[in-house]
Parts: structure tokens; C-alpha cells; sequence
């Protein structure tokens, strides 16, 4: 895009979440997802009940949270626990063990004592309307790029449960991720770049999973960021399941704050003032409209509501992200404390069925004029109201700029609205749960196991492999690293080749489109025995790899025979060379040991990789010497 | 001071360090800042609490090489919800909520020392603004403890305080008890308040009302509900009806009891069905046999309960030697909790007969929970009939202790108590065992599982 991030301010945070592989922080249930129907359905409510989420109407939130309902769905696998129908279990010590493991390799300080925390959610992604969370260390950095990256601070949380879908008064969720331990890992805000984010989070995903301990795949590692230009505000974007998506969500965030910037000024340029809540009902004016929505809406017995922005015109329609309005952001605080569906604005209409006299009566009745906008909503009464109210509460901080957020990421790098930025009042003590001392004791264990760490791990391979510097990296970071090892360590084969293998040659094979994915374990280790065995030579791997791959449930001495590369044996190659020479008895005589490099030409297309090609230069060039002899 | 014991606490003084003012602690290369929290009483002495700013707590433990230093004055953390005024609706019945404790009514938990709001209608109203539309709510205080430390005095004073209510014009009562025995203090309230001609209500809740699940609001909106618009004028118990937050089950005060230790749903009226439920605000009677209520009355309270009577459950190899230690500690009635429809074994009845022959009162009840006792069937029945003890019928355990601690406190002849406790005097007693009255299946096989 073009932007000076540094000179814009960017500052760049981020949590990890990653999934431990062992059972529930807070019971015995396995850490497992399920897909069967549901045993039961439980249908609950959550209340608000601690004065630090705000000052707030008391009423309209009695009202906002009135008809909204959590359907949590119940498998086989999930206990009482989850279902806040019985207080927690004292806490996974294997999951803390990870998590003090995790800490030690961040070069963090455990704490002396761990106190379980309740934070508070009321999105009914928790049963009992807060997340468990434990601080377990401070003060921990790591090295990427040479550069030293802050780790302030490391937990161990309860995942939350599983959105399945969502109408405007229910919410579904299931309770099978309810309570998978999770190690949370926040950087400091030290990143100034959209790209090296992204970087960081994949070294620290390594130092996790080289404790052996954490889950793998897909949902098992999200990252959160947290992102602020100056002049704008921090917001804290939730749920990046892919690394690659980090540096758009950076960059479409800021895009996004400059043009939310940008609406400010405009608005301060044209003097608007605060909007007040001043609803209009104009069902009238929508009686015989040709929008379905609205006719439907009118026809259950609801309402059209309609609010003046004034000197918004136009604005609405300003685009922040592709794709997104500020319109849009409108639509979700509507949507989210209101439950309406969505609603309508001056700024795109006539349209959707709403003709232009419709419009001009709009203006009329709401006293708009031309610079100023209307926002309208037609669903029961109450709702509309709620939701009209959350549009002025928004207009009102677009005249201040970025308001502060919690924002999910969308699949395409977009985020929206999920609630404001908590503050630290959300935190308050589990009373379930005591203090957990951290003894010396213990943490010397988990130090003696350690695991070792990716640096040390490319100095080993640099070293006992004698890898390049970057191939050393490049496998040290791969997920193919654990199969690098035990291929090198069980067939006698040039490390070079395997790790060029797993890293390069499998890239460039996906690149051409070969369904490497479906290339196992065995697959690999089968080939490099084969290879180690001197059944193959190295040449035709890259082949063998991609029949592989097109037919994995093919065995791999079958898919040599059909591509005929099995390697030929000494005796073969020698008949063969002796066969080449012979013909080319011309050439060799002319031209002496310098014909090796023209018959060498003509042999290699004749082995097609069946035998390796300095063995057969070697006999080749006996061959003629003998023959020149002789 | 908030749980601080020893040289932690003396230390504390003397730098002038109070709950919630900021600390730096510096130790062996960590430093932390933060807000001085109270210490869990659980915890060890040697550590200290601090609140980080990031809302997090922690840990650290004192030696004498750490360094704590006060670097600002704070406050005690407070929780809880703003609190509401709401003006008095003269078109609204008047309800009184009389706090004995528990978790509905905390105020301050004693494990975190944090502070919660004092009990005032203000907060109620704050922390469930829907009673402001039910109800002009009052609010007392008859006692402040953990209902496993109720005491028959103290079920007196909740009674006095409902009776003082009632008579003095409330449209009912709700009583915020803990849920542990709410059971017996219902049934107390049960035998006590006679002339009854406004609805008291139990309530309490299963998960503290500190947290957004709490199931306390449903609870209190329903049990304001049908102390303020029932025409129920008995003694009864109005908690969750199932583990959703959709209805409230109306359970009679003499045959309601804890069956779960943690589910919402722990409350079930044994061997009858309830009286009704509330489910959004609506009254729903499943039974028309309850006391009406009336525009006029007068509750007099009849506290007379004899403390010293026992609930002993009845086991295999249970002897003699039980009954005779509680005959010389000086108990003054027993009740059994025997087994199937009313047995014990035959070790146990030359102490049974010791015990009714120095005039103490045995009754038996079933540790079936479910079903009436009937000890005429097995000659096991017939041989404990004969040595003079008391069939419970259908009672609850539970409520046959409070009757008999009752009966005891009126007359001490044994004949004189077994009339008392062989007829119904507050529903504890039905004459049909109803078929519907017990566990639903697990499993139904309409179902087809």
C-alpha cells in the first residue's frame, strides 16, 4: 500500500493462544472436538453483575440483555463443569507444568505464587460469564532476526466454547472447547511493521511445540493483535487463525483508523455537533414500501425508527476497509445491542425497494437537510430503539476519531465490532480456586527437561549435519524438523539432500501444482531408504515424490517399477557404458578423454537417473581409458 | 488485617501499607507494582497479594532479602452493581426480603475480604432491576450466616421477623436463605407460623450472585413473584426448576429438600408434585390444595423447639451402643432415616427399646428419600412397631427432625408425640402416594435409545 508505517505511528502487539495437549484446566474431560448431534441443549441467560464494566443505563441494559439467550449444546465428552452446574476442579497441574515450561523457554520469570483469575465475558462463550485465567510469568523476550522482542507476560487460560450460529435473540455454542487449556503469550507492543509480526508468532509457535506438548492443526493456535497508529486508538482484534492473514489485518486496520481519521476531520471541519438520541418513528412514511424487510418488519407489528446524523451526509458511505462502510460499523453496534437485523441509511439510498419519494418524505419528518443523514431501523420497537441508540453512541465517537475496540477478524483480513476494550476491572478472583505456590522444586524439574531451543537447535544441525546456515534455519522452523532427524539418523543419506528435500523440493512440487499434502511420514522415510539402500539414486526423487503424492496409496517399489528408475546395478551401468563407447568408438578416438564429456551427455539420457551420475562418469572415463589403451 | 498473619502483617503496619494502596516489591531481579490485595485465609502466611495493573493478581513471597515499598494511597476493591432508587408505587404489593445469609445476601467474602455492597433495596434493585417493576421491595436483616450454621434460635428470629412483616402489612415475604438447609428452616418456618395469610417465601441460589450465571436473579424475581402476587399463604421454597434459566418451581415448605450438591435444579418436592411454578413473570398452579390467602390475619409465632433431637442414619452394621450415646449426651429424640420401607437391624433394637423405655421418642423415616415407610409388610417393621417406634408415613427425613424438635417442645408424652407426628399439620404428611411423584427417567424409551 505504500504507507509509512513508522512515520505513522504503528505500534504492533500480539497474543498467542495455543491449545495444550492434555486434558480440561478445570476437569477431567478430554480436550477433544466433537461433531455428533448433541445429547441435550441447556438454554441460559447472563446478567452483567460488576459495576466496573462502565457506567451504564441500568434499564436499557436490563432491556439489552433481556431475550437473549445462550443455547449451549452438550456431548458426551463434556461434564457438569463446563455446564457451570458444578464449581471447578483445583486445576490441571500437567497444563501448568506446560505453562511454566513455555515460560522458562521465553526466558520469563515464573511468579511465586499463581492466583486463578475470572474475566469477565458475557457473549455466552462462557457458561459462568467469565474465562479462568492464571498469570504464570512476567518479564520474558525472545530473539527473532536478531532483534528482542518484549514477552510481558504469559497465561494459562480456559478456551472458550464453540459458536455454532447465531440468530438475533439465540446464540448457539457447544461445550466440547469449553475448558481446553490454552497458554497465552502477549508481546509487547514493539512491533512497528505489518510483517514482522507475523514472524515472531511463528518462531514462538515453534518454541511451543518443540515442548511436545501443545495441540496441532487447524483452531489449535489464534492469534489476538493489538494495533494503534498515533492519533488513532489501540484495538484488539481477535481470532487470527492464519499467520499469513496477520500483516492484512495490520494493514487493513490501518487503513481503517486513517479513514476513520479522516471522517473526523471532515466532520470537524463542517462544525457537527454531538447527535442527540432523538428517535422519530416514521412507520408512516414506510406503509406501502417496496422493501420486503421493512414490510415484513411493519406487518409482525413492528416499527420503522428513524435518527437524524446531522452533517453526516455522505459519510456513511465512506469506505474503511474494502468492502466495509462506516455504514457497516454503524450496522454492527445496531446489530449487536439492538438485535436487529441491520439497518438502512441515507447515504445508499433510494434503493433496496426504497424509492426516492419515500426518501424525501424521510428528510421531511426527521427535519434532515442535505448535508445531514438519516439512519432508520425497522423491527419490534424496543429493538429499534436499542439499536438506534447504539448509532449515536458510535456517530458520537466517530467526532472524536477511533474509538477504542475489540474487533474480530474476518476470514478475509476485515474485522468488526465485537464489544469496547475491556479494562483491567474485568479481572477479579476466582473464590473457587486457591493461590497455587510455585515451588522451586518444581520449576528445577521442568527445567531439567527442557526441550531444546530452535537457535540451538540450527547450531546442532550446522554442526552434526553440516548444513548450510539457512537450510540449518529453514528445517530448525519446519514442521518437518522431527522427520528431518529420525530419516538422518536411521538410513545413511546426505542431510543436504533431506532437509533440500523436505524444504525446497516439496515447496516447488506444491508450487506445480502436485497435491503434496498428501505425502505421510512414511512416505518420505520410505523414499530416503530406498535411496540409502542404493535402489534409487538421488536424481529422480523429485519424481518419485509427485507420483507419490498422485497416488499415496501405492507402494513405493510399485510406482519405480512403472516409472522404470529402478537403479541399476554396477554390472548393468558397465554393460551399458561399454555399449555407448563402442558405438561412439569414433569420437573417442579423435577427440581422446576429452570425448568423456560428449559421451557422458548421451549416457545420462540413457540412465535417466537409474544410477548416479559421478558413478558413471567414473567407469565412463575408465572405460575410455582403457580403451584408448588398448 | 485481610487475612495477613504474623511478621507479613507487622511488617505491613509498619511501612503503613492498607488494602488497595500501591506497592513496589522488589526480589532477586523481579519487580512488581501494583495494588495490595487482601490475603485468601487458605493461602500460606509468607506471600503477598498484589493486583497488577493489567487487573491480573499475584503472588510473591516475602523473604527477608524482598524489598516492599508503599508508593501511593488506594481503595479497597469494590464489586457489585450501581445501585438504583426507585420511589415507592402505591399500585404494587409491598414485599419484605428478610436476610439470614447465604449466597444470595453475601455482603463481604470472606475469603478475598473484598468488599460487596451493603444489603440495601437500592442494591437489589441495582443488581436485579426487574423487582423494581414486580414489587416495592424492603429489606432486613434477621441474621448473617452460612445456612450450615443455622440454629433453632435462629429460625425463630426469621420467624419473629416474617410474622413482624406480615403483620404489618406486607403482601408477603421473601426470606434470602443458603441453600444447604433451607430445607429445615422451611419446614420450621412451617410448623411455627400459625395463622399464616400471606406467602413466605425461601429463596436462595446455587452460584453466587458474583457471577453473570448466577441463577440468583431468576430465583429472586420468581420468589418476589409469589410472595407479592400468589395467593399462596404457606410456607414454600421457589428455586430453578430445571438447569435452564427458564422457570421456577413453587415447592412446599414441608416436603421440599436439596437433592444435588451443585445443579441449579437441586431443589425437589419429594413424594408430591409442586405447587406451581413462575416462568416469565406468570404464576402457574399445578394443585388447588394450598392455603388461600386472605386480605386480613394475624401471624402468631410458635418458637417452641426442643434443639436436643437427632437425625441418625441407619447402616448395616450399625449397634446398640449409637442410640445409647446419644440417650447419655442427652438427647432428647431421635429420629431414623432407616432403610427400605422403615428397617434397622436387629443389633439395634435392644438400644431402640432402652431409648423409648426412658420415654425418648424414636421415629422412622426412609434413607429412600423416595416413598412412604410402612413397617407392617417385613417382621423387621412389625418387631420395631412393637417396641414403640413412631412411623414417619411419608415425611422427609429432614422434616420429621424439625416436627419432632417441635412436637418435643410442646409435650414430653410419648403418646402425646406419636399423635403429633402421625398427623399432618403443615403438608408434611400426604394420605395417597402419587405415582408421578418421583425421578424422571434418564432414559425414556419413547425416546428410542
Amino acid at each position: 500500500m505504500g504507507l509509512n508505517y513508522e512515520k505513522l505511528g504503528l505500534r504492533v502487539g500480539f497474543e498467542i493462544h495455543q491449545e495444550l495437549g492434555t486434558h480440561k484446566l478445570f476437569c477431567n474431560c478430554p480436550s477433544e472436538l466433537r461433531d455428533e448431534e448433541p445429547l441435550l441443549e441447556v438454554k441460559r441467560r447472563l446478567r452483567p453483575t460488576q459495576s466496573e464494566l462502565g457506567k451504564v443505563d441500568r434499564a436499557a441494559l436490563a432491556e439489552a440483555i433481556k431475550g437473549k439467550v445462550f443455547r449451549y449444546q452438550v456431548t458426551d465428552n463434556v461434564c457438569l463443569v463446563e455446564l457451570d452446574g458444578e464449581p471447578p476442579h483445583p486445576v490441571n497441574e500437567e497444563a501448568l507444568d506446560i505453562a511454566l515450561e513455555a515460560a522458562l523457554l521465553l526466558n520469563a520469570k515464573p511468579l511465586d505464587e499463581v492466583h486463578t483469575m475470572r474475566k469477565i465475558v458475557i457473549d455466552g462463550s462462557n457458561t459462568c460469564g467469565f474465562q479462568r485465567t492464571i498469570l504464570v510469568a512476567t518479564d520474558g523476550h525472545v530473539e527473532v532476526n536478531g532483534k528482542r522482542f518484549r514477552i510481558p507476560t504469559i497465561c494459562l487460560e480456559e478456551d472458550a466454547a464453540r459458536k455454532m450460529g447465531e440468530g438475533a435473540e439465540l446464540i448457539d455454542y457447544r461445550l466440547d472447547r469449553l475448558g481446553i487449556p490454552l497458554v497465552e503469550i502477549a508481546t509487547g507492543p514493539d512491533f512497528s511493521a505489518p510483517y514482522t509480526p507475523a514472524k515472531a508468532a511463528l518462531y514462538i509457535g515453534q518454541l511451543l511445540r518443540a515442548t511436545g506438548k501443545v495441540k496441532r492443526g487447524i483452531g489449535t493456535i489464534r492469534q489476538d493483535i493489538n494495533i494503534s497508529i498515533a492519533g488513532g486508538a489501540r484495538q484488539e482484534i481477535k481470532g487470527v487463525q492464519e499467520l499469513t492473514l496477520i500483516s492484512t489485518v495490520i494493514e487493513r486496520e490501518v487503513q481503517r483508523q486513517l479513514a476513520l481519521l479522516e471522517i473526523r476531520d471532515e466532520l470537524r471541519r463542517r462544525r457537527a455537533g454531538k447527535v442527540t438520541k432523538r428517535m422519530i418513528d416514521v412507520t408512516n412514511v414506510f406503509s406501502k414500501s417496496g422493501s420486503r424487510v421493512i414490510r415484513e418488519a411493519i406487518g409482525a407489528g413492528g416499527a420503522v425508527l428513524a435518527v437524524k446524523l446531522p452533517k453526516f451526509a455522505g459519510l456513511l458511505g465512506k469506505e474503511l476497509q474494502p468492502g466495509r462502510r462506516f455504514g457497516t460499523e454503524l450496522a454492527d453496534c445496531a446489530r449487536l445491542y439492538g438485535k436487529v437485523g441491520g439497518l438502512f441509511h441515507t447515504d445508499e439510498l433510494p434503493g433496496y425497494g426504497i424509492s426516492q419519494e419515500e426518501v424525501d418524505r424521510l428528510r421531511k419528518i426527521t427535519d434532515a437537510a442535505e448535508g445531514d443523514a438519516v439512519v432508520f431501523i425497522a423491527d419490534v420497537k424496543e429493538k429499534a430503539e436499542a439499536g438506534l441508540n447504539a448509532v449515536v453512541d458510535r456517530a458520537n465517537q466517530a467526532l472524536d476519531g477511533v474509538p477504542e475496540e475489540t474487533r474480530r477478524a474476518l476470514p478475509d483480513g476485515n474485522t468488526e465490532f465485537m464489544r469496547p476494550l475491556p479494562g483491567a476491572g474485568r479481572l477479579y478472583p476466582e473464590t473457587d480456586i486457591g493461590p497455587i505456590p510455585i515451588t522451586r522444586d518444581r520449576l528445577n524439574k521442568i527445567r531439567k527437561r527442557l526441550p531444546e531451543l530452535p537457535e540451538q537447535k540450527v547450531k546442532r544441525f550446522i554442526k552434526e549435519y553440516d548444513l548450510s546456515q539457512d537450510l540449518a534455519r529453514r528445517i530448525t522452523l519446519s514442521e518437518n524438523v522431527g522427520l528431518f532427524e529420525e530419516i538422518v539418523k536411521k538410513y545413511r543419506v546426505d542431510p543436504t539432500l533431506v532437509a533440500s528435500t523436505l524444504e525446497e523440493t516439496l515447496v516447488s512440487l506444491r508450487r506445480d501444482g502436485v497435491p503434496v499434502e498428501n505425502l505421510n511420514k512414511k512416505h518420505l522415510a520410505d523414499t530416503f531408504k530406498l535411496l540409502s539402500l542404493r535402489k534409487i539414486t538421488r536424481e529422480p526423487i523429485p519424481q518419485i515424490l509427485s507420483t507419490l503424492a498422485r497416488k499415496p496409496r501405492e507402494k513405493v517399489e510399485k510406482i519405480l517399477d512403472e516409472l522404470g528408475l529402478k537403479a541399476m546395478s554396477i554390472r548393468e551401468l558397465e554393460g551399458m557404458v561399454s555399449g555407448i563407447v563402442d558405438n561412439n568408438i569414433e569420437i573417442v578416438r579423435e577427440q581422446g578423454e576429452n570425448s568423456h564429456k560428449i559421451l557422458m551427455g548421451i549416457l545420462m539420457r540413457e540412465v535417466r537417473g537409474r544410477a548416479d551420475g559421478k558413478k558413471v562418469s567414473e567407469i565412463l572415463r575408465e572405460k575410455i581409458k582403457s580403451r584408448l589403451k588398448g | 488485617m485481610y487475612g495477613y498473619r504474623g511478621s507479613l502483617a507487622r511488617y505491613l503496619k509498619k511501612i503503613g501499607a492498607k488494602i488497595g494502596d500501591r506497592i513496589r516489591i522488589q526480589k532477586a531481579g523481579s519487580s512488581y507494582e501494583g495494588a495490595l490485595m487482601p490475603r485468601s485465609e487458605l493461602g500460606e502466611t509468607s506471600h503477598l497479594v498484589l493486583k497488577l495493573p493489567s487487573g491480573y493478581n499475584l503472588g510473591v513471597k516475602v523473604t527477608k532479602w524482598t524489598k516492599i515499598v508503599k508508593i501511593g494511597e488506594g481503595k479497597p476493591p469494590k464489586l457489585g452493581m450501581p445501585s438504583i432508587k426507585i420511589k415507592r408505587d402505591p399500585s404494587k404489593p409491598d414485599v419484605t426480603i428478610v436476610g439470614s445469609g447465604g449466597t444470595i445476601a453475601s455482603r463481604v467474602d470472606y475469603r478475598t475480604g473484598a468488599v460487596f455492597p451493603a444489603f440495601t433495596p437500592e442494591e437489589i434493585y441495582g443488581a436485579v432491576p426487574e423487582l423494581g417493576g414486580l414489587a416495592n421491595i424492603k429489606v432486613i436483616e434477621a441474621c448473617n450466616v452460612f445456612s450450615e450454621h443455622m440454629t433453632p434460635e435462629l429460625w425463630v428470629k426469621i420467624g419473629r421477623a416474617v410474622a413482624r412483616e406480615l403483620n404489618s402489612g406486607a403482601s408477603g415475604v421473601v426470606v434470602a436463605h443458603g441453600t444447604d438447609t433451607m430445607g429445615y428452616t422451611a419446614a420450621a418456618l412451617s410448623f411455627m407460623l400459625k395463622g399464616l395469610f400471606r406467602p413466605v417465601v425461601l429463596v436462595g441460589s446455587q452460584r453466587s450472585s458474583d457471577r453473570p450465571s448466577s441463577d440468583a436473579a431468576l430465583n429472586l424475581i420468581s420468589a418476589v413473584t409469589v410472595a407479592g402476587r400468589s395467593e399462596i399463604a404457606e410456607v414454600c421454597v421457589v428455586m430453578h426448576g430445571s438447569t435452564e434459566d427458564d422457570f421456577c418451581l413453587i415447592h412446599r415448605g414441608t416436603k421440599v429438600r436439596k437433592c444435588h450438591t451443585s445443579r441449579r435444579d437441586t431443589f425437589q418436592t419429594i413424594n408430591d408434585v409442586p405447587l406451581g411454578m413462575v416462568r416469565d413473570g406468570e404464576l402457574k398452579l399445578f394443585r388447588d390444595d394450598y392455603n388461600r390467602a386472605k386480605p386480613e390475619g394475624r401471624v402468631k409465632v410458635d418458637g417452641k423447639f426442643e434443639p436436643k433431637v437427632a437425625l441418625v442414619k441407619v447402616f448395616p452394621a450399625m449397634r446398640s451402643e449409637v442410640l445409647d450415646g446419644l440417650v447419655s449426651a442427652g438427647y432428647k429424640g431421635i429420629v431414623l432415616e432407616g432403610t427400605g420401607l422403615g428397617h434397622a437391624p436387629e443389633s439395634l433394637f435392644e438400644g431402640i427399646k432402652r431409648t423409648i423405655g426412658r420415654g425418648i421418642p424414636v421415629v422412622m423415616t426412609s434413607q429412600c428419600i423416595w416413598g412412604r415407610v410402612n413397617m407392617r409388610v417385613y417382621s423387621t417393621g412389625r418387631d420395631l412397631l412393637q417396641l414403640g417406634v413412631i412411623p414417619g408415613e411419608d415425611m422427609l427425613p429432614e422434616t420429621a427432625y424439625i416436627k419432632l424438635m417441635f412436637a418435643l417442645g410442646h409435650t414430653s408424652k410419648l403418646d402425646e408425640i406419636s399423635e403429633i407426628m402421625r398427623t399432618n399439620l403443615a403438608g408434611e404428611i400426604t394420605p395417597r402416594t402419587r405415582p408421578d411423584a418421583f425421578l424422571k427417567p434418564v432414559f425414556s424409551p419413547k425416546a428410542g435409545v
